[in-house]
């Protein structure tokens, strides 16, 4: 490889493994993530057009700015960032792994030099006794120290926290772990819809965006759909279909409740509640009796469907209101007598005795209704979604270990010097020096003692 | 009592702390230093029982919710959080001039909801009843709350920065600014609140995503609330990070802090405000 070769691909890695890279990645993903809270993201072309105008609607179209959490150059800036992240990683992490592994047992009088807490004591008592009597001190103060003797002098190290080292990288591979399950989860599940009308079944849902059809291997039949409301108010309290699994012939759940924040797993997939309305016309039961001969009788029909009455007339339900001006369920009655024009009033539900003074051959009692419903399911497969949880968890974990645990370093040698013994005493945290110095003062006062004492 | 008493008594707390901090400032008395931290001491604690007979009141009503569940209630508890966290920095530093800057934070925010937030105790719509509710709130008004304590030191220290500047370098600054921290301490408490703001910001958008995927099946829409809380995230990441390359403390860090905190009040307010989407406060 040429020099310029080489030069040019170790200015590629610094600039992979640059903090600087990593501020500009994330002031500028922060800054453009802003695009797509303003622009609405995923309508119809036709709400842009309306809102926008052509030529905006064309230039935005083409930087993808109307899904622009997915368009290429949003995913190229979280690429960089992730190579950012792994480049910066490499780079650190053998020389946080040395320091650990092999810490400096023999330090030069210059290392001590480069610690912010460092102190030199001259005393009369032996080395080797020093030794015994530091270490004790030490081990009962702080931690075990390892003893090491070189060309003559007497090195003791202590440490507490070393693994607190590997916080930043387990945070940092945690973000990783993060993009890796949302990618399981873009490549290997979908997100879809289904509707059922109770008392029916489906064995396919609807994927979102292309609506293609995918079956699920099981059937879901809805048993009923049903809307509670708070007490004396149109504040809706639950949304609550009620769903049967059944899968090779058999019924494996049993008209399980899916409510808003309680959804159905089965098979990895889940369905979770999420609309509801109308499915065809309701059914009406009426009793009607002949005012003549008194005799009534019960129907059952659907809106606009004729039914014969007792004396060759007919009738059917012209229109249907749920809440009709606070009186309740309303249905409007057509009348068909023979030879005369037809005629037309309205029947309350709630008001049985109602429609008596009304004075007609027929008096019609609307007994009930029932109103098919349809609920709405969102459904979704996610492979990737552990992944993402452990990736959470690590990126929890490791900032908390980050940011609050340090690794504290003691070292202290001992060399002797004519009859006497020199100590140099020296520690250092790599993190929340201030609370390490406090410690550290007192801890000198107790060996200084510990010296003094002989 | 009740807890609309509780919740006036505790504006009248912050009020009274408050001033105090600002006498603290005029008069430079310890005395009065203290008192103020007293004050705002009884006002976390009136705060609380107001927030516990809230929840009281709301088990009596037969609902029983945490209040954590609109707009009024979350800003009763931003206004807790950023005291206690404020306390919890002050049994550390002991500098009583950050009071006068976060203090009012909250005392704003009580007077704010108390004057033109409405304060009845609704039930729970079915979109809003999980568990997952009270711990996304809890840890992201934390977090929010470490980010106000730093936006307060910032703010401090880019007053005392200015005029140390501009003042002769051999006489310190007088005045006010004597009993201000040094600008290095007013820089480690602008950092050490971020670190508690950032990480329990980090468990507010997890418990958020968790809960999406709980009740909606994907953790990660993009929805604008999402989206905002992602970029208050990146916005202080970048801000730890920055302090890694020469240069990014002091006085930029104050900038960052202050942009960040900024961020974070649009997301919490301005989302709902001004942009559309799926959380439910603010705009109702
Ligand atoms: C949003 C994603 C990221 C998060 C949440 C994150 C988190 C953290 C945290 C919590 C720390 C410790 C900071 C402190 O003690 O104040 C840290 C340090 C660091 N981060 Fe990141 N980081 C992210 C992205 C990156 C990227 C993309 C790089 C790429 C190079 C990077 C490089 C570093 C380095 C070099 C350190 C210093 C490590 C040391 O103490 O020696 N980080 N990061």
């Amino acid at each position: 490889m040429t020099a310029k070769n080489r030069s040019f691909i170790d200015a590629l890695w610094d600039f992979c493994c640059s903090l600087k890279l990593t501020v500009v990645s994330l002031i500028l993903l922060a800054a453009t993530s802003i695009i797509g809270t303003v622009i609405q993201q995923n309508r119809d072309p036709s709400e842009y057009l309306q809102l926008y105008g052509e030529t905006t609607y064309r230039i935005f179209e083409a930087l993808q700015l109307f899904d622009m959490y997915h368009s290429w150059w949003f995913l190229t800036l979280l690429a960089l960032f992730a190579l950012n992240l792994t480049a910066c990683s490499i780079k650190r992490f053998p020389r946080v792994w040395r320091m650990v592994r092999q810490p400096v047992l023999t330090p030069e009088d210059s290392h001590y030099r480069t610690l912010s807490n460092m102190e030199e004591v001259v005393t009369k008592d032996s080395p080797e006794n020093l030794r015994d009597k530091l270490a004790a001190v030490i081990k009962e103060n702080f931690s075990a120290p390892t003893i090491t003797e070189k060309d003559g002098r007497i090195h003791l190290y202590a440490e507490k926290g070393s693994w607190s080292r590997f916080g930043v990288y387990v945070t940092h591979i945690s973000i990783l772990v993060i993009f890796l399950g949302a990618i399981i989860g873009n490549v290997f599940g979908y997100k879809a819809f289904v509707s059922i009308v109770e008392g029916s079944e489906a064995d396919q849902v609807w994927l979102r965006g292309t609506r293609e059809p995918v079956d699920l291997g099981f059937t879901l039949r809805c048993e009923s759909f049903s809307v509670t409301y708070y007490e004396g108010s149109m504040r809706p309290k639950e949304f609550k279909s009620l769903i049967t699994v059944v899968e090779n012939g058999e019924e494996v759940i049993k008209d399980r409740p899916v409510i808003v924040n309680d959804p159905l797993k089965h098979n990895g997939i889940v369905f979770y509640q999420s609309s509801y309305g109308p499915a065809g016309d309701p059914f009406f039961t009426f009793e009607v009796t002949e005012r003549a001969s008194g005799e009534s009788q019960t129907y059952r029909l659907r809106k606009g469907q004729r039914q014969m009455l007792p004396g060759g007339a007919s009738f059917r339900v012209a229109d249907f209101a749920p809440s009709f001006q606070n009186f309740g369920p309303a249905a409007r009655v057509d009348v068909m007598p023979t030879g005369s024009s037809p005629r037309s009033f309205t029947v309350l539900k709630n008001f049985p005795q109602f429609d008596q003074q009304r004075g007609g051959d027929y008096i019609f009692n609307f007994v009930d209704y029932k109103q098919r419903q349809y609920t709405g399911l969102q459904v979704a497969k996610d492979p990737g979604v552990w992944v993402v949880w452990a990736g959470c968890l690590l990126l929890v974990v490791g900032s908390m270990v980050a940011f609050f645990l340090s690794h504290r370093r003691i070292w202290v040698t001992i060399r002797s010097l004519d009859g006497k013994s020199g100590i140099m005493i020296g520690g250092s945290a790599h993190r929340n020096q201030p609370a390490f110095e406090g410690f550290f003062d007192d801890f000198k006062k107790k060996l200084r003692e510990e010296v003094k004492g002989s | 009592m009740t807890s609309a008493q509780l919740f006036n008594f505790t504006t009248i707390g912050y009020f009274a702390a408050m001033v105090l901090f600002f006498a603290y400032l005029a008069t430079r008395n310890k005395t009065v230093a203290l008192t103020a931290t007293v004050a705002t001491w009884v006002g976390l604690a009136l705060n609380t029982a107001a927030i516990a007979m809230r929840w009281v009141e709301s088990t009596r009503m037969g609902y029983g919710h945490a209040p954590l569940s609109n707009l009024y209630e979350s800003v009763v508890f931003f206004a807790w959080s950023i005291v206690l966290i404020y306390l919890l920095m002050d049994l550390k530093y002991r500098q009583r001039a950050v009071g006068a800057f976060v203090i009012p934070l909250s005392f704003f925010g009580m007077i704010w909801a108390q004057l033109s937030l409405s304060d009845s105790i609704e039930p729970l719509v079915p979109a809003l009843q999980s568990n997952w509710l009270t711990y996304h709130v809890i840890t992201c008004f934390l977090g929010y709350a470490g980010f106000g304590v730093a936006f307060g030191a910032s703010i401090m220290y880019l007053i005392k920065v200015g005029k140390e500047e501009k003042s002769d370098p051999d006489s310190p600054a007088g005045g006010i600014l004597s009993i201000f921290p040094s600008a290095r301490v007013l820089d480690d408490i602008n950092y050490k609140a971020i670190m508690i703001g950032f990480p329990l910001l980090t468990l507010g958008i997890i418990t958020g995503a968790a809960w999406a995927n709980y009740a909606w099946g994907t953790y990660w829409s993009w929805d604008p609330k999402e989206t905002w809380s992602l970029i208050v995230w990146f916005i202080y990441a970048a801000f730890l990070h920055a302090r890694f390359t020469r240069g990014w403390v002091g006085r930029k860090a104050a900038w960052l802090s202050i942009i960040g905190f900024g961020s974070t009040i649009f997301c919490y307010l301005g989302v709902n405000l001004v942009l559309s989407g799926l959380h439910s406060y603010g705009g109702s």
